[in-house]
């Protein structure tokens, strides 16, 4: 323990009952952890690993059961009201006030930290460049999207500096451009004002900008330290496979994914990364087992291959059971005609138009991506093509049927897994498909046999009888996408499927995704990870409401200037792509005036 | 034929779920059915204005016989109780004030020797007329103690009986007892708040927990939606209306007069015209909070204005003709006439036709308001 | 620490105004929110004003002449002097039962054939036919009835008779509005004070937005304050809309002094807001604080107060929740206010009472609203 450190916490335990009635569970236990004065500290781990339960023990929201915790000298638990003095705290659900406007939600918070008018006038003008938020400060925090909320939320907490920062998953559902400015921000802080930073996230990026990563899982600390110490576990164990010419990364990634031996793979830039278990690599120079015969090369680690390590020696996943995810009825091979059709699609709210003359086509079995920074126009192209918005002008046709014309048959035939969790939170599992396969007109036995099968696919079968608002938020994607995927649509609809997801559990659904596609299921997907756009066939990028790019992964990377001695990832892809076109706009905007 | 099979069984779907939502936990059914008990008790015990032991304070300034007589009558009535004796006028304004009695009955000096003497002899009686109900009650009942009174003086001072005496009958509540009207109105009242609240609460709660959007991406119709929305509710309704039937009956042992079946007809027709009225507020409610505020402020005037607190024939006409929209008048004349006076389904046509009217309005309203604003 | 004083109390009065700025901002935004705190008053007021009454008038009661004598014809010619009464003379029982199924009658008064004949003989008999089901109204019409055929009744002789005197105090007109006014203030008190405040602070819990709220200097009593102080300022529009109404529509007498109105009903509407704030601590969740604001604050106001219903007609027991109810106090010294004057025991008594609820609810609404999540 040093006086040096803002926070620190020794064996701390907590345990509470998920609902009324269900039994303890142990959310921390004998945790230890300190956050370093003028520095960033970063929380990782997968879903209910008590990330956020710890965060909230700081900011003296709830009392531990045993322990002691001391935030800036002082016991939280004890006194919460001068910890609650003297920080910040963004929770992750931050409750804004709807009926209030963007602006009056930033004063309101300015108001209560008592933040002087000039240092106001600074910090505000600071903050809406980071949100990119400017425009719409008389909006009410009610009508905008998810990510801009979020990000909202985000300048409401740093209105101030205060001397410790406590940040739950920050950047759940925000665009990289906005993540990037955030990040600057509170560096700047750290750097100016020698502000202390606890952050939990999900992005290994963000934590391997951080001072020092603690890993939790199920309430216990797996590993903590530097990043560099983290990555370092790895180091030796990690490669990049380049696939066979004309094979997506995907496959081959999937193939390797499946393998025992290798801890982890996912695509990236065209190529596969590929962590191997210890045993699995050679103390020589070759190749690791799993890997022979590929065309394989050494990489340097990355935290997050650290930080698979270390999940995947305590958890125990087959990826495999994910990918078994058949369906009954046998669907025409990929490639054999278009399923979604979009032309000169627009939507206008008012005078605002939020889809400006989109086209598009999907073909059948693809995996397309649909990206964009918050505010694109994504959610409402999505919602479009799900029939759950009228479009303004344009056609609209999905798997053969004009949206227009008959929106019923078109339903029957897609499937639909909403950002949010969407189904009946008191109902249990079974209860849930029962109805939603009863929506979609099946009943009897057809019903049975395909509930049987999607909890199967699904690992569903334990959780049977719990009701879906009470399953950890694993299961409950589990549970949204078998119930999506009851009446075996020809298109799934995915809005944003792995946002606030840990690691190990975005493997796992991508792995079901691309099995899906395999059997013929087109997926249409929208996503922050940009690194998850390398999964897909193709993408399509979207900046207020326009098309700006459209294409295959390798496609996009060329298009924002990818050379073959400067490879881009999708992120960089991505940025460069939409501050191109930004600065056209505003470049011919000033020309115009 | 094929068409329609599906369309019944993606109906009966819809309710079952709705059903479950409502029914599920535990502390969701207290609420539906907890108030409902607590409500048609308490209406039952404490919306009577019938007197019961009224308190009451004496100033005899006789003291003789005939006072006497008259007192024991008032006592006897068991409708009244004395909670003080006077002595002194100035002590009447105090008690009155104070609210803890509600008549003083003042007997004057020399008032046997003037009753003797022929004379048309004053008794005063002073009301706290703060509930002019109350006080109109208890002015009614010491009026026909005092003419029986005065008949029977009549007869032992040799005048013969009174020339006209009045008899006096009561159909359909022989004992005029005010819980027989209460109770029966809240057969129609009760059942219409909750069923109201529900159907208002059930899409806002699915947009609120963003469950409305996976139910409209399915095959189903808004159509089948709304009608999956509507029959829980009545079901709910109905049962609650059950709950009050069952204490009216056999709590407070009301006989039901007319026939059990006509009665569930003609609720339902009244529920249905509910639905109508509460898919409309919940087609324009944002949230849960809108949809119980709204649901809340138009519920005021339905029972208010429905003759159950006070009798429309009570009203200004403008008021009276305004209740004619009003489902719930008609749904409470109905069920007095088909519990209390055992009327058919053919005498109560004239309730009937409105709620069908009104039902025909409401619904392709609300079918109107989902249409612009949801899909 | 003394210097700190002055400062303290300053971030005070900045938090409480932002509070209180954000929570104006969102009542005059929320169109459901101005419709319960302004439209229903005025629906209530109109409602209670113009619309409800206990009072009896025009009472149609069908008239059965079997006996067409001059005598019957004078009883009846009687009766129509009466303003309340209206009889409508029908020619066989047949008829005036169908009348009677139809409602459009409360009685049916049956003048038998022998009438006259026997009324000469000083022993006649008429037969009154109540329709029981509504039976406040069937004993108002019996009342009527019974005075309408007094002065045919009587017969001048040397017998003494007993003649009632009655005399109604406070309520001279004798009319149900002036009761029901008052009442009016509890009933919209009540629905403003507890349950509107009930709801938009148990939304704040449920919606999450006061755990980033908490993690700030705010302390949970400026939480509450902000709350308090613009709902107990819709709560004196409402009250100012029915003391106006009160005193210029329906010129219900104001006997007592405006100040002391005024002093009882802001110790109510703490009481309310109390009320209101504890429900929605307690609950923290909408739905559910709104069932139980309407169970134990509006119905109650409504049915147990005494103000429709005199408390004292009730079965002991129930007169015993009754009186544990501040709305009880608080009608009671708004009646007497009203109608009979400054009654200063009875107004100091209810009006300490009231004093006491307001702090005990508001004090455990304070312990109740504690800095924890989860």
């Amino acid at each position: 323990m040093s006086d040096t450190d803002a926070l620190v916490a020794r064996g701390i335990g907590k345990s509470f009952a998920a609902a009324k009635g269900s039994p303890e569970v142990l959310a921390l236990d004998e945790v230890s952890i300190e956050v370093g004065t003028g520095a960033i500290s970063a929380l990782v781990g997968p879903d209910g690993a008590g990330k956020t339960t710890l965060l909230r023990l700081a900011a003296g929201l709830m009392v531990a059961d045993a322990g002691t915790m001391i935030v800036l000298g002082i016991d939280p638990a004890r006194d919460p009201q001068a910890v609650q003095d003297r920080i910040s705290y963004m929770p992750q659900r931050f409750g804004l006030y709807d009926d209030l406007s963007v602006q009056e939600n930033l004063d309101l918070y300015a108001d209560l930290h008592g933040v002087s008018r000039e240092a106001r006038r600074t910090r505000y003008t600071r903050l809406m460049e980071m949100t990119d938020l400017g425009r719409f400060t008389a909006r009410p925090a009610g009508k905008l999207s998810g990510g801009m909320k979020q990000k909202l939320g985000l300048a409401c907490t740093l209105v101030r500096s205060p001397e410790l920062l406590l940040l739950d998953e920050p950047t759940v559902g925000v665009d990289p451009l906005s993540r990037r400015e955030l990040w600057d921000i509170v560096e700047q802080l750290v750097r100016e004002e020698n502000l202390s930073v606890l952050v939990s996230t999900s992005y290994m990026d963000e934590a391997a900008r951080c001072a020092r990563v603690t890993i939790l899982h199920e309430g216990r600390v797996l590993a903590a330290g530097t990043p560099e110490s983290i990555r370092g576990t790895a180091a030796g164990l990690c490669f990049a496979v380049t696939p066979p010419a004309g094979q997506a990364a995907r496959h081959v990634q999937a193939a390797l994914l499946d393998d025992c031996g290798i801890v982890d793979a996912v695509p990236r830039g065209g190529r596969v990364r590929v962590v191997c278990t210890k045993e699995a690599t050679a103390r020589d120079d070759s190749l690791p087992a799993p890997l022979a015969g590929k065309d394989a090369a050494a990489v340097e680690p990355s935290l997050e291959d650290g930080v698979m390590l270390a999940l995947r020696a305590k958890v125990h996943r087959d990826f495999a059971t994910a990918a078994a995810v058949g369906t009954s009825t046998a669907r025409p091979p990929k490639g054999d005609g278009k399923v979604i059709e979009v032309t000169d699609l627009v939507r206008r709210f008012g005078d605002f138009t939020a889809v400006d003359r989109t086209s598009f086509s999907v073909d059948r079995g693809e995996i397309f991506g649909l990206l964009g920074p918050n505010g694109a126009g994504k959610t409402t192209t999505f919602r479009m093509l799900c029939g759950l918005l009228p479009a303004s002008s344009g056609s609209l046709r999905v798997a053969g049927y004009d949206l227009r014309r008959a929106r019923a048959r078109a339903r029957q035939e897609i499937g639909y897994v909403s950002q949010k969790f969407a189904l009946y939170g008191n109902l249990s599992v079974d209860e849930n498909l029962t109805f939603f396969g009863g929506a979609y007109g099946l009943h009897g036995a057809r019903l049975r046999d395909r509930m049987a099968s999607v909890k199967a696919q699904f690992d569903l079968d334990a959780a049977a009888r719990t009701p879906a608002g009470q399953l950890p938020g694993g299961f409950r994607q589990r549970l949204a996408m078998a119930a999506a995927l009851l009446h075996e649509p020809e298109i799934l609809f995915l809005d944003e499927p792995t946002s606030g997801a840990d690691p190990l559990a975005r493997r796992e659904f991508w792995r079901r995704i691309t099995a899906l596609a395999e059997g013929g299921t087109t997926a249409v997907v929208t996503t922050h990870f940009m690194e998850e756009a390398e999964y897909c066939d193709r993408v399509v990028i979207q900046d207020e409401g326009k098309v700006l790019a459209l294409g295959t992964p390798a496609d996009i990377r060329r298009q924002a200037g990818e050379r073959p001695q400067a490879q881009l990832d999708m992120e960089q892809a991505f940025i460069a792509i939409v501050q191109q076109h930004r600065k056209a706009e505003r470049g011919s905007g000033q020309a115009a005036a | 034929m094929n068409a329609l099979l599906a369309f019944l069984l993606r109906v009966a779907n819809l309710c079952r779920k709705e059903l479950k939502v409502i029914l599920k936990d535990p502390a969701g059914r207290i609420v539906l059915f907890a108030p409902v008990l607590v409500q048609s008790l308490m209406f039952g015990y404490a919306a009577t204005l019938d007197l019961r032991e009224a308190p009451y304070a004496l100033l005899d300034a006789d003291h003789g016989q005939a006072a006497v007589r008259l007192v024991a009558r008032i006592e006897s009535s068991g409708v009244f109780r004395r909670v003080a004796t006077l002595r002194n006028e100035h002590d009447i304004a105090p008690l009155v004030d104070a609210g803890d009695v509600l008549f003083v009955v003042a007997i004057p000096p020399r008032f046997e020797q003037r009753l003797a003497a022929g004379e048309a002899t004053p008794v005063q009686l002073i009301l706290d007329a703060r509930n002019s109900v109350t006080a109109g009650t208890a002015a009614g009942y010491l009026g026909q103690i005092v003419a029986r009174f005065n008949a029977d003086w009549r007869a032992e001072h040799g005048g013969g009986g009174m020339p006209l005496t009045l008899d006096v009958r009561s159909w359909y509540n022989p004992n005029l007892e005010t819980r027989w009207f209460m109770m029966t109105s809240m057969i129609a009242v009760l059942s219409m708040l909750q069923t109201l609240m529900l159907t208002a609460l059930s899409v806002a709660r699915e947009r609120e927990q963003g469950t409305f959007d996976q139910l409209l991406v399915t095959p189903c119709t808004p159509a089948e939606i709304m009608i999956g929305k509507s029959i829980p509710s009545i079901l709910v309704g109905l049962t609650q209306a059950s709950l009050v039937l069952l204490i009216a009956t056999y709590w407070f042992g009301i006989p039901l007069a007319g026939s059990l079946i006509e009665l569930y007809v003609a609720l339902c027709i009244f529920m249905v015209a509910c639905v109508g009225i509460g898919l409309a507020i919940s087609a324009m409610a944002a949230n849960m909070q809108q949809a119980m505020l709204y649901t809340f402020v138009l519920m005021m005037p339905l029972v208010l204005l429905s003759g159950m607190t006070t009798p429309i024939a009570n009203m200004p006409v403008p008021m009276q003709w305004l209740t004619r929209i009003n489902p719930t008048r008609y749904a409470i004349d109905m069920v007095h006439r088909v519990y209390l006076e055992g009327a058919g389904l053919g005498t109560v046509l004239g309730d009937i036709l409105p709620l069908l009217a009104i039902a025909v309005v409401t619904l392709p309203l609300a079918a109107w308001l989902f249409r612009n604003r949801l899909v | 620490m003394n210097a700190a004083g002055p400062d303290r109390r300053g971030a005070f009065l900045r938090r409480l105004a932002a509070l209180v700025r954000k929570e104006v901002k969102q009542l005059l935004r929320d169109r459901s929110n101005l419709m319960m705190g302004i439209a229903l008053p005025v629906v209530l007021i109109l409602i209670f004003g113009y619309g409800l009454s206990f009072d009896v008038k025009n009472a149609p009661l069908a008239v059965v002449m079997e006996d067409t004598s001059p005598a019957a014809n004078d009883l009846v010619a009687g009766m129509r002097l009466s303003p309340y009464l209206d009889p409508r003379p029908v020619h066989d029982m047949p008829q005036a039962e169908r009348l009677m199924l139809d409602r459009e009658v409360n009685g049916i008064l049956r003048i038998p054939p022998d009438f006259s004949r026997r009324l000469t003989l000083g022993d006649a008999h008429l037969q009154l036919i109540l329709h029981g089901a509504d039976a406040n109204t069937a004993r108002t019409v019996q009342g009527y009835v019974q005075s309408a055929l007094q002065a045919a009744g009587t017969r001048e002789d040397s017998i003494g008779s007993v003649r009632l005197e009655q005399r109604l105090w406070f309520n001279e007109a004798n009319t149900s509005t002036w009761f029901l006014v008052p009442g009016l203030v509890v009933l919209i008190t009540t629905l403003v004070g507890a349950f509107l405040t009930a709801l938009v602070m148990a939304r704040e819990w449920e919606r999450g937005t006061l755990e980033a709220l908490f993690v700030t200097p705010v302390r949970p009593v400026e939480i509450l304050l902000a709350k308090i102080i613009p709902y107990f300022g819709v709560g004196l529009i409402g009250l100012a809309m029915c003391l106006l109404a009160a005193r210029f529509l329906f010129r219900v007498p104001i006997e007592g002094s405006l100040l002391l109105i005024l002093l009882v009903s802001v110790f109510y509407l703490f009481v309310a807001l109390g009320i209101g704030l504890l429900i929605s601590a307690v609950t923290k969740n909408q739905f559910t604080a709104s069932q139980v604001a309407l169970i134990v604050s509006f119905m109650p106001a409504l049915m147990l107060s005494g103000f429709i219903y005199d408390l004292r007609n009730m079965p002991l027991v129930v007169q015993g929740v009754g009186r544990a109810l501040p709305a009880t106090y608080f009608l009671q010294t708004l009646k007497s206010l009203f109608l009979a004057g400054n009654l200063w025991p009875m107004v100091l008594k209810n009006c300490a009472i009231l004093l006491g609820y307001a702090v005990v609810l508001l004090a455990a609404a304070r312990a109740k609203t504690r800095k924890r999540v989860g």
